[in-house]
């Protein structure tokens, strides 16, 4: 087998000096009973060919020749092969985790470098060297939030991703926090008065997404006003980074969980991402995730090394501030790599873009007779639109012209039927969205 | 150097009495058995602990210890300095790096911990154990 | 000493400083196609008051100057492409570069996990053979995909018991954890909200069954245990284990973290086990790209799949779909449906071997014991039962020279090896946890071998040399004292 860089003389003479005669006599620790008597029924063993072949065939069995319309958490951006390229270097991609700081200055540098990066874009004063995705990140950071403040209370924003919600939800069940949502107005931003209402001293954070899942950016200030009116911490969640490029930074936020996908990651149905989790100074301490600082040899020669280590699982065991072991290191590498191609002007001038593209899009699917604007919000790149008919119709059309149209909203908002998100990117063509249009309009032309 | 004023316990923290004030520290064989401290987390003016109960941690590069209160009572004090010269554990642990100031609830419960001599006896002891 | 260092390992000593210090303002790696919409003024369309002016200290620079950058540092990294990694538990085997070619294939790195079920049925396909794969070699009934890391396949595992005696009428309290744990089972067993109760080793490094049984009462929801355990000693009374515990309406998991050793060889749903995550970057070749993204699912036995998170994968009529129609669910442990790249690379993995897994599993054991032989005369042996696939010794005898593992571990650097795992588990003193894989040939065990006895000597006749190690490469022993006193975590201008 070609992974397997031994021969069978080779074997026989590591077992000679072992003592042994057979492999058998390797596993004799195990009880006889438990020893498998027959070969695994498993696919395989396929060459390369055919392995790519098999892949091949799946692909095959997917998207590939249709545009999309979706964002809903998971954006199609631009990514380089620069990127790519560098990604894929052995040092990069097979190298472990950077315990061993003398020779994994490479992996550590470079995490230093997300984190600065990330601090930029969102305006905080510490980012982590990632989270396993935004919907954990998010949840960690309320965990974060009921440490500090040693409250019980979460106020949720239904316009938080539904399934950031949900796995809010299944890890709060165990530890006693109270979650509890608040709606959102006509404008789709959240409904200040309810939140108002519900805040008060036993309220450990107030969490919003901006721009939130419905596209619309929320007013950080006057939320985080209300928040620390009542002693709690506002939480803000970003699942569109490239948003950062053109929005104000949420400096006023205590916590930010952001999804950093967008940043160079492919969609790859739905993972691996990398989420981050970036805040004030004075909270470091009690923030999940590694983080790499900066320090010196003996020398004086500067290095990086993996530090504040004693938050984390492998020494606190019981008393850690998570459980995670893990960082997505080389997901957030292709997000700095991207980032540091992009830079300052590419990034802004990709952010504008995705503004004018969604703009444009709005504009034009107001054409359509019974077509509007669902919530009246500031949008980036996504908007929710309300059609005289069912979204899933519509997208049954769609579909038999190679589009993937605007996401149903009624499976999360049961109360948002006839509502579909769009999404536009820098990817999206104008050609693209003028068939959106035509094929919305033909859509709603066929008899019910 | 285990000075002869104090009581101790066998987590290793000392008190020093003043009337029915108190104030702790972790002994010199704690410092040494830690490393370098880099983080001490120290309770809240007015917490209110009971005898054996962890009321912070002090941290070094690759380990967590909890601190555990020889008395119980009401937190007056903290030394504020150690929140930026932690190092000031390794270098003066009995003098001027003591943790907290604590008003005893209850001062005869001081006479169930060791005096100096026999928590020397106490680390030797342990120092035999780990050298076995 | 260069003669005696066989391996190629020096390091190429760029000096590179951080992007941000070769910025310039107006240089850019990365054009964008030309608008073709009209231009928006953000402002305008956005309110002046949601709109940025400019992201400060970003870099600015070009692309040649990033590609010479990032291949610059990466060669301060050691890498499995380079050589060995010996350490413990962490299964650093060889990461197949088809995996990579076939996980960006388009058709596979670009759908959206929103797209209809009915474009997605090569995705789905790709789940259901990859489950079906896992379910065959853990001997489980069900499998979850959704986990991203073995921590959360812990979490979830947990979850699952716990929900599972939430349904029996009681969740009970605690989890009892071996101190021979890895850190990452206590942690996880209190976030699922139960309390952690520590049980002894016995002097063979397993279970304490005597002690075991006194601990076991109907306040125990579960015992986790890694198997082989992370002294790389089979637990011969895992089966006894699993009877204590379930006489008492308790739970067996498994932390999977070192399958390597048992994949084709024995099955953990054979022997006792209810419910265990595996580490797909760790059995199944998926790269640590320098810590992540790795996948963890859970494999578990019929009891526990009512709770299984959702949505479930199910197929009929040749089609496959999402069920959501899960009421007993715990619920979604992460957005989507798990680290997708991450298991497709897991299955071209398992695709690649078929039922010759059985074959790595051989030649990782083999390897182990090897270097056991080879190196028993000259490091301290704690544990004198036989090993799997990793071996842990102590560092004893170098102590008396006052050398200690993490100084042998630096002086390792030196000749051309990545460390091993130092200082776990805590019940060993001192421990060198080496766990070779089945990726290295007899000439890489070899060389480790003559590095590692080469050291023994060195701490023998010259201790300062190892004490003060490693000497060649780009940065020595950095200082962690002040780094965590005085963090600095970001570069400021």
């Amino acid at each position: 087998m070609r992974y397997l860089p031994k021969s069978d003389s080779e074997r026989r003479e590591m077992l000679r000096a072992i003592g042994f005669d057979s492999f058998e006599q390797l596993f004799q620790a195990i009880p006889e009973a438990f020893r498998l008597k027959r070969p695994l029924d498993v696919p395989g063993p396929l060459s390369e060919m055919e392995i790519i072949e098999y892949f091949r065939g799946r692909a095959a069995e997917n998207s590939r020749g249709y545009t999309s319309f979706l964002g809903a958490g998971v954006y199609h951006h631009h990514r380089s092969v620069v990127a790519d390229a560098l990604l894929q270097r052995g040092e990069f991609l097979t190298s472990y985790t950077p315990y061993q700081a003398e020779i994994s200055q490479g992996t550590l540098q470079a995490i230093f470098e997300f984190q600065t990066l990330m601090c930029q874009l969102t305006g905080q004063e510490v980012a982590n060297a990632s989270m396993y995705d935004g919907s954990t990140a998010l949840t960690e950071a309320v965990l974060m939030a009921e440490r500090l403040t040693g409250r019980q209370r979460v106020l949720i924003a239904r316009s938080v991703h539904p399934e950031y919600r949900q796995v809010l939800g299944t890890y709060a069940k165990n530890t006693g926090l109270r979650v509890e949502e608040f709606g959102f107005t006509a404008s789709g931003q959240v409904d200040f008065d309810a939140v108002r209402k519900a805040a008060s001293d036993q309220v450990a954070a107030v969490v919003v997404q901006s721009p939130n899942f419905f596209g619309v950016l929320e007013q950080i200030p006057a939320l985080a006003e209300i928040a620390h009116g009542c002693g709690a911490l506002l939480v803000v969640g970003i699942a569109e980074a490239v948003s950062l490029g053109i929005a104000r930074p949420p400096v006023d936020a205590d916590i930010i969980a952001m999804e950093a996908q967008s940043f160079g990651l492919p969609p790859s149905y739905g993972g691996p991402y990398a989420g981050v989790i970036a805040t004030k100074d004075k909270f470091v301490r009690q923030m999940p995730g590694r983080l790499a600082g900066q320090t010196t040899d003996s020398q004086g020669r500067r290095g990086f090394v993996l530090t504040l280590a004693t938050r984390e699982q492998h020494i606190r065991r019981e008393k850690a501030t998570s459980n995670i072991c893990t960082n997505q290191a080389l997901c957030a590498l292709a997000a700095t790599i991207h980032l540091c191609l992009l830079g300052k002007q590419g990034l802004r001038e990709q952010a504008e873009q995705n503004v004018a593209k969604a703009q444009f899009a709005l504009a034009q699917l107001e054409t359509i007779s019974g077509v509007r604007r669902a919530f009246s919000g500031p949008v980036f790149n996504e908007f929710v639109m309300e059609f005289p008919r069912s979204v899933k119709m519509i997208d049954a059309d769609l579909l038999k012209n190679k589009i993937i149209g605007p996401m149903a909203l009624g499976r999360f908002y049961p109360e948002l039927t006839k509502r579909g998100l769009v999404c536009v990117t820098e990817t999206t063509t104008r050609d693209e969205i003028t068939r959106l249009v035509e094929g919305i309009d033909r859509a709603l032309k066929v008899p019910v | 150097m285990v000075p002869a004023d104090c009581r101790y316990t066998k987590e290793h923290e000392w008190i020093k009495l003043d009337g029915a004030m108190g104030t702790v520290g972790i002994t010199d064989y704690a410092q040494h058995e830690l490393g370098d401290v880099v983080f001490v987390e120290l309770p809240k003016i007015g917490a209110k602990i009971a005898a054996g109960q962890s009321f912070g941690t002090v941290e070094s590069v690759k380990a967590v210890s909890e601190i555990y209160s020889p008395v119980s009572g009401e937190v007056a004090e903290t030394n504020a300095m150690l929140g930026n010269e932690p190092e000031k554990i390794n270098q003066d642990p009995h003098g001027a790096a003591w943790l907290i100031k604590i008003k005893l609830a209850n001062p005869s419960e001081v006479n169930s911990l060791m005096d100096a001599a026999a928590y020397q006896s106490y680390i030797a002891e342990k120092q035999k154990e780990t050298s076995a | 000493m260069s003669d005696r260092i066989k391996k190629v390992g020096r390091h190429v000593s760029q000096n590179e400083g951080l992007i941000f210090e070769k910025s310039s303002p107006g240089k850019r790696g990365m054009e964008l196609p030309p608008l073709d919409v009209p231009p928006t003024d953000a402002a305008k369309a956005l309110g002046a008051e949601y709109v940025r002016t400019g992201v400060e200290g970003f870099p600015e620079v070009s692309e040649i100057e990033v590609v010479r950058h990032f291949t610059r540092i990466s060669t301060w990294n050691y890498a499995i492409d380079y050589g060995m990694y010996p350490l413990g538990s962490c299964t650093m085997k060889y990461n197949p570069r088809v995996n990579e070619f076939v996980a960006r294939l388009e058709g596979i790195a670009d759908e959206h996990p929103y797209q209809p079920v009915e474009l997605s049925q090569g995705c789905l396909r790709i789940l259901k053979t990859l489950e079906n794969i896992l379910i065959e070699v853990t001997g489980m009934d069900a499998v979850t995909l959704q986990p991203a890391a073995g921590a959360q396949g812990e979490l979830t595992g947990l979850l699952l018991i716990r929900a599972y005696l939430e349904s029996q009428g009681n969740p009970r309290k605690k989890v009892l954890i071996p101190d021979s744990a890895h850190g990452t089972n206590p942690a996880t067993a209190v976030i699922a909200g139960y309390a952690v109760e520590n049980v002894k080793s016995d002097a063979h490094g397993g279970i304490d069954m005597a002690r075991l049984a006194e601990i076991v009462t109907e306040d125990v929801a579960a015992l986790m245990v890694t198997n082989p355990n992370t002294l790389g000693i089979f637990e011969r009374n895992i089966s006894e284990i699993a009877k204590i515990l379930h006489a008492k309406g308790a739970l067996l998991y498994m932390d999977g973290a070192n399958m390597n050793a048992l994949t084709g060889i024995a099955r953990p749903g054979d022997f006792g086990v209810d419910v265990m995550h595996l580490n797909l970057h760790k059995t199944f070749s998926t790269p640590h790209g320098g810590g992540g993204p790795g996948a963890g699912p859970v494999a578990m036995k019929k009891i526990l799949e009512p709770f299984m998170p959702m949505p479930v994968v199910i197929e009929k009529d040749g089609k496959l779909n999402y069920d959501y129609n899960r009421p007993k669910s715990i619920g979604r442990v992460k957005a989507f449906y798990g680290n997708f790249g991450v298991l497709v690379r897991a299955l071209a993995y398992a695709l690649a071997y078929g039922p010759g897994m059985r074959q790595a599993s051989e030649d990782a054991v083999l390897n182990a014991n090897y270097i056991r032989k080879k190196l028993e005369d000259v490091y301290e042996l704690p544990y004198k039962l036989p090993c799997m696939h990793e071996v842990v010794f102590g560092d004893a005898r170098q102590k008396k020279n006052g050398v200690s593992t993490m100084d042998i571990a630096k002086r390792l650097i030196d000749y051309g090896f990545h460390p091993y795992t130092t200082a776990f588990p805590l019940i060993v003193h001192g421990a060198l946890m080496i766990e070779p894989t089945e990726s290295e040939s007899k000439e890489e065990c070899d060389q480790f071998i003559d590095a590692m006895r080469s050291i023994a000597e060195e701490s023998a006749t010259t201790p300062e040399l190892v004490k003060t190690a490693p000497h060649s490469t780009r940065v020595g022993r950095l200082d962690e004292v002040t780094a965590a006193r005085k963090p600095i975590l970001r570069w400021k201008p």
